[in-house]
């Protein structure tokens, strides 16, 4: 582990992987919780953990970086199931780049676990990893202006569900009606980081 | 609806409802948001007998005209401006009356960007995750003021101005901002580092409470491609593919994938709030203490 000092008062904690930045992360919200650790913000993301708000940082950065990284939590017990329909407009760009076909991608998603790895680029959205590495792929060359909420989307090895109606460059290979994000809600969000996800596809996604 | 109200006569260029923000929730891709310049916000809700998180109006450049069903104590600071109640002018910086059905009405910035009105009882819209701010990044809090809007106020509580006016630091003619550098200034030139320590930029007129971008010589990196998506702090000085540094302002995303060239300290944050389209900008590299 290796802590960057960010400004006066944070703390960039990297790791070598996305499982690694997990792993830190559970073992950092362990340690708010029983008070071992005060700090205003614990913000994961690909390789690494933001401590944002810490009252010593040269003191905790040292610590961090004498000590091993923590190992992989439990897992959570319970998976969030979302349904969803494989009609994107990108399945068939996405079937090419794995070398499949269309309906082979939906069943393929659909048999595979998730884990939200992180969260950003709007409230609700979840940088969710569990593909096998292969299966990564690229950014559309041109984003489009508008991407519907709902909509189911990979990008290098993440998907993703817009919680809303915003320019993206993601591959969309579904929809889901599931309401990803609810101020009037608690909690607001559907996915943290953490949370197991599941995809059940609406129609049957085996037909041939 | 109640009298505890306040119509919008005039919303001005862009006015949004802020207070201290909603920090806590970064990992949910929530920004903090809450007013830019801090000390005139706190200043404002002093005035008025509001308690420091009460809610306020922060106002773009051409202020704001509101007209309150009850009488209330108004107070207008940040960038200095005209403040007038039914067009007679009173003082800006200091607690004013404004009688029920009067327009307070604030000026355009004389010079500076940002007023700030505070009305006692405090702008009581409904809040979210614990906070009444706009956020223009995500869309989360009460939409920007338009014509016509009506707001509702909360209670005032028992009024005791604990200050009558109080000095505030003018709006910069030159921004100077301190910066720690990293923690991705490996990711760039020691020329670029250089550059950006030392040469002048210039606030560019595409800044909003999201960033401070800047227009000035362009940073070259030493490490081609995308940084893998990290956490983002208050003040980060972001830099995009265009070389330009963005100083990363309270609506800024949670995570970026911009290397962040250096941190402007906290203090300095509040004049950047201030600073006109123009303002030379000077980075200062400072060491931590």
């Amino acid at each position: 582990m290796r802590a960057l000092r960010v400004g006066g008062d944070a703390l960039l904690v990297e790791v070598s992987s996305g499982e690694q930045a997990q792993a830190l992360h559970a073992e950092l919200q362990r340690r708010r919780a029983e008070g071992s650790l005060s700090v205003r913000e614990i913000v994961p993301a690909a390789r690494t953990v933001l401590l944002d708000g810490v009252a010593d940082p040269a003191r905790l950065a040292s610590e961090l970086t004498a000590s091993e990284t923590p190992d992989a939590p439990p897992r959570a017990r319970e998976v969030v199931e979302l349904p969803v329909r494989y009609d994107g407009p990108d399945l068939a760009d996405v079937a090419a780049h794995w070398g499949v076909r269309a309906q082979e991608v939906a069943r393929i998603h659909a048999d595979t676990e998730f884990t939200v790895a992180f969260c950003g680029f709007a409230p609700g959205f979840g940088y969710l990893t569990g593909l096998p590495p292969h299966y990564d792929v690229p950014r559309r060359e041109t984003p489009r202006t508008a991407v519907p909420a709902g909509s189911v989307a990979l990008a290098g090895p993440y998907t993703g569900i817009y919680p809303r109606s915003s320019p993206g460059g993601w591959q969309l290979i579904g929809t889901t009606d599931a309401v990803l994000w609810d101020h009037t809600r608690v909690p607001a969000a559907l996915l943290a980081p953490g949370t197991r996800v599941r995809f059940v596809p609406a129609e049957p996604a085996r037909r041939s | 609806m109640t009298d505890r109200a306040l119509a919008v006569v005039r919303a001005g260029a862009l006015t949004t409802v802020q207070d201290t923000g909603r920090p806590g929730h970064a990992h949910l891709g929530v920004p903090r948001s809450g007013a830019l310049d801090t000390p005139a916000a706190a200043l404002v809700n002093r005035l008025v007998g509001n308690p420091p998180e009460a809610a306020v109006l922060e106002t773009t450049l051409n202020g704001v005209a509101v007209r309150p069903r009850s009488t209330v104590t108004a107070a207008v600071a940040g960038a200095p401006c005209a403040v007038t109640v039914d067009g007679r002018p009173v003082a800006w910086g200091a607690p004013v009356h404004v009688p029920a059905g009067a327009v307070l009405d604030v000026g355009p910035a004389l010079s500076g960007v940002r007023s700030y009105v505070a009305v006692s009882g405090g702008i009581a819209v409904g809040p979210i995750l614990g906070s009444r701010s706009t956020d223009l990044l995500s869309g989360l809090g009460p939409a920007p003021l338009t014509d016509g809007a009506v707001l509702p106020l909360g209670r005032p509580t028992d009024f005791h101005a604990r200050v009558d006016a109080a000095p505030q630091p003018s709006p910069p003619t030159e921004l100077v901002l301190h910066v720690t550098l990293g923690p991705r200034d490996d990711w760039f030139t020691a020329e670029a580092v250089m550059t950006f320590a030392s040469r002048p930029y210039r606030v560019s007129p595409a800044s909003n409470r999201i960033g401070l971008r800047t227009e000035g010589p362009a940073l070259d990196r030493s490490v081609p491609g995308e940084l893998p998506s990290e956490g983002m702090v208050l003040g980060a000085v972001q830099v995009p593919p265009d070389g330009r540094p963005v100083v990363f302002l309270a609506d800024h995303p949670t995570t970026g994938g911009y290397p962040v060239i250096a941190v402007v300290r906290a203090q300095d944050l509040p004049a950047a709030a201030q600073a006109v389209p123009g303002t030379p900008v000077r980075f200062i590299a400072i060491r931590r203490r």
